[in-house]
């Protein structure tokens, strides 16, 4: 079964996060990150260049995945490439046997690596997915015909946490209906909001993969809370990593991720990973009786 | 220095039939070309009621609009909507002024390349030549959200904040909460296409007569 025909399953389902590395190490990626994870996941999420830190691409990672039977899952952002790149793109994608894309809008490039150079969001998360949704039917976005369709799995992201969350409803709603079949969302560290989220969430019939991003440190929550949007680490969390001793760290926070995965389990169809350079994501998963 | 042309009555009408209206006009600034004529003969086409017409050069000086508004209160307040001819600057003076009155623009601004001096881009218009604030509230999505993005907020935001300059407030909340006010978030569930780059003033100065 294929990641399209599992998300029609009603299967729970479990992606996991892959990051190109910054050069061109590729067996550090596939061998090391994606590897250990065969069989154990539905999908590997390859990201874009996340926080608009100069990589290797997300496509060529993907393609390598694919090559080797792990299903990738091309994350695709509108912050580096113009209407007409980003379109190239998505047919190479599918030639190169790439069947699932993620669609954002992207980080701002002030906040990475290379903050001088160009932004260019000539088109946004909503009018990429109705893009994608054009190709399929043949068609580029001008309307000019392609000699063959592409068929994609097209998905999105949503950020549970956000305020005001009637905002980031009416944005998925919207990304629905340009095409979206499926959601990942910012990591979750209280249920209660994904829970209250989840109820506004669930008429729009769409599976959603509540994020789960394992704790590495007390430092790291808290640097969260003050500045990523839309995440809130629970004081209780915070004090566990604190109070965990240096060769425990890895436990407490697999013992906070299982607890939320169990959480998230009963709300929606699914946990994604992003380990973000955290190497326990087996174990994890182990410990979830996920794997 | 700039150009306003009246944007097309297909995108105009649907937004303000049937409702009681409140006009501003600019009269122009320094721009190159201000559709005065053409405005007039607009206005005098309309079926709709209209409560009151301010004429006035310089709708981007706030303090002179403040009188003005000041002046046409009962007429604006019996309206449901204020429609301004004007530059993106004189609209969102107008829709600053008055954040619990739906302010809708019938013009589009566009730039034009190569003046010196103090233009609407200076201020809060990108002079793109498709007009967004009757989507947004009257405030301008492309000057105010440093991803000039058209179908909603990025994840970025934070306590209401921007992403990239965390004192500044996100443009899309902003809009979010100016629309809720005034019972019109239905306007966000449009999916507006990518912006056109190829609108420029010299292929409208091309099709127009009479300008310098």
């Amino acid at each position: 079964m294929n990641f399209s025909e599992k998300l029609e399953s009603g299967k729970f389902l479990v992606t996991c996060e892959v990051a190109p590395i910054k050069g061109v190490n590729i067996a550090k990626v596939l061998d090391e990150e994606a590897e250990p994870l065969r069989g154990k996941v539905d999908g590997f999420n390859v990201t874009d260049m996340q926080s608009s830190v100069m990589r290797l691409g997300s496509l060529p990672v993907c393609h390598l995945l694919a090559q080797r039977g792990l299903e990738p899952i091309f994350q695709i952002t509108c912050r580096d490439r113009n209407g007409i790149a980003l379109q190239s793109d998505l047919l190479s994608a599918y030639v190169l046997g790439i069947r699932n894309v993620l669609v954002l809008t992207g980080d701002y490039v002030t906040l990475g690596d290379h903050p001088e150079t160009k932004p260019v969001f000539d088109l946004d998360s909503v009018s990429l997915l109705k893009v994608a949704s054009t190709l399929t039917e043949g068609k580029d976005m001008k309307g000019n015909e392609l000699d063959g369709k592409p068929e994609f799995c097209l998905g999105a992201v949503v950020n549970p946490g956000y305020d005001p969350v009637e905002l980031q409803l009416i944005k998925m709603e919207k990304k629905i209906r340009a095409g979206a079949k499926f959601f990942q969302t910012q990591a979750i560290y209280d249920l209660e909001t994904f829970e209250k989220f989840m109820k506004e969430a669930e008429k729009f019939k769409v599976p959603v993969l509540g994020g789960i991003i394992p704790l590495k440190s007390a430092g790291m929550a808290k640097y969260m809370n003050e500045h990523i949007a839309g995440i809130s680490v629970p004081e209780k969390y915070i004090r566990m990593m604190a109070e965990a001793k240096k060769e425990e760290r890895v436990k407490t926070s697999i013992q906070i991720s299982v607890e939320l995965i169990r959480g998230i389990k009963s709300l929606c169809r699914g946990v994604h990973i992003m380990p973000m350079g955290w190497k326990h994501a087996l174990e994890l998963l182990a410990a979830t009786e996920l794997a | 220095m700039l150009v306003t042309q009246l944007k097309p009555e297909e995108e105009v009408l649907p937004k303000i039939s049937g409702k009681r209206l409140f006009i501003f006009e600019c009269l122009g600034c320094k721009e190159l070309y201000f559709p005065k004529e053409e405005v007039g003969k607009f206005v005098d086409s309309l079926k709709e009621e209209i409560t009151g017409r301010a004429i006035l050069d310089y709708l981007c000086n706030r303090e002179f609009v403040k009188a003005y508004v000041g002046e046409y209160s009962k007429e604006i307040e019996g309206a449901d909507l204020v429609l301004v001819f004007s530059c993106g600057v004189g609209t969102q003076v107008v829709s600053s002024l008055l954040e619990s009155k739906l302010v809708y623009t019938g013009c589009d601004t566009l730039y034009l390349n190569g003046f010196q001096g103090l233009s609407a881009r200076n201020f809060n218009c990108n002079q793109c030549g498709q007009c967004y604030l009757n989507y947004t509230a009257g405030i301008c999505p492309i000057t105010n959200c440093p991803k000039g993005l058209l179908n909603g907020p990025c994840g970025g935001t934070k306590d209401g904040k921007c992403e990239v300059d965390p004192e500044a407030d996100c443009a899309w909340v902003l809009i979010y909460k100016r629309l809720e006010k005034l019972g019109k978030l239905d306007t966000l569930t449009e999916i507006l296409s990518p912006r056109d780059y190829s609108k420029n003033i010299t292929e409208y100065l091309s099709q127009k007569e009479g300008v310098k």
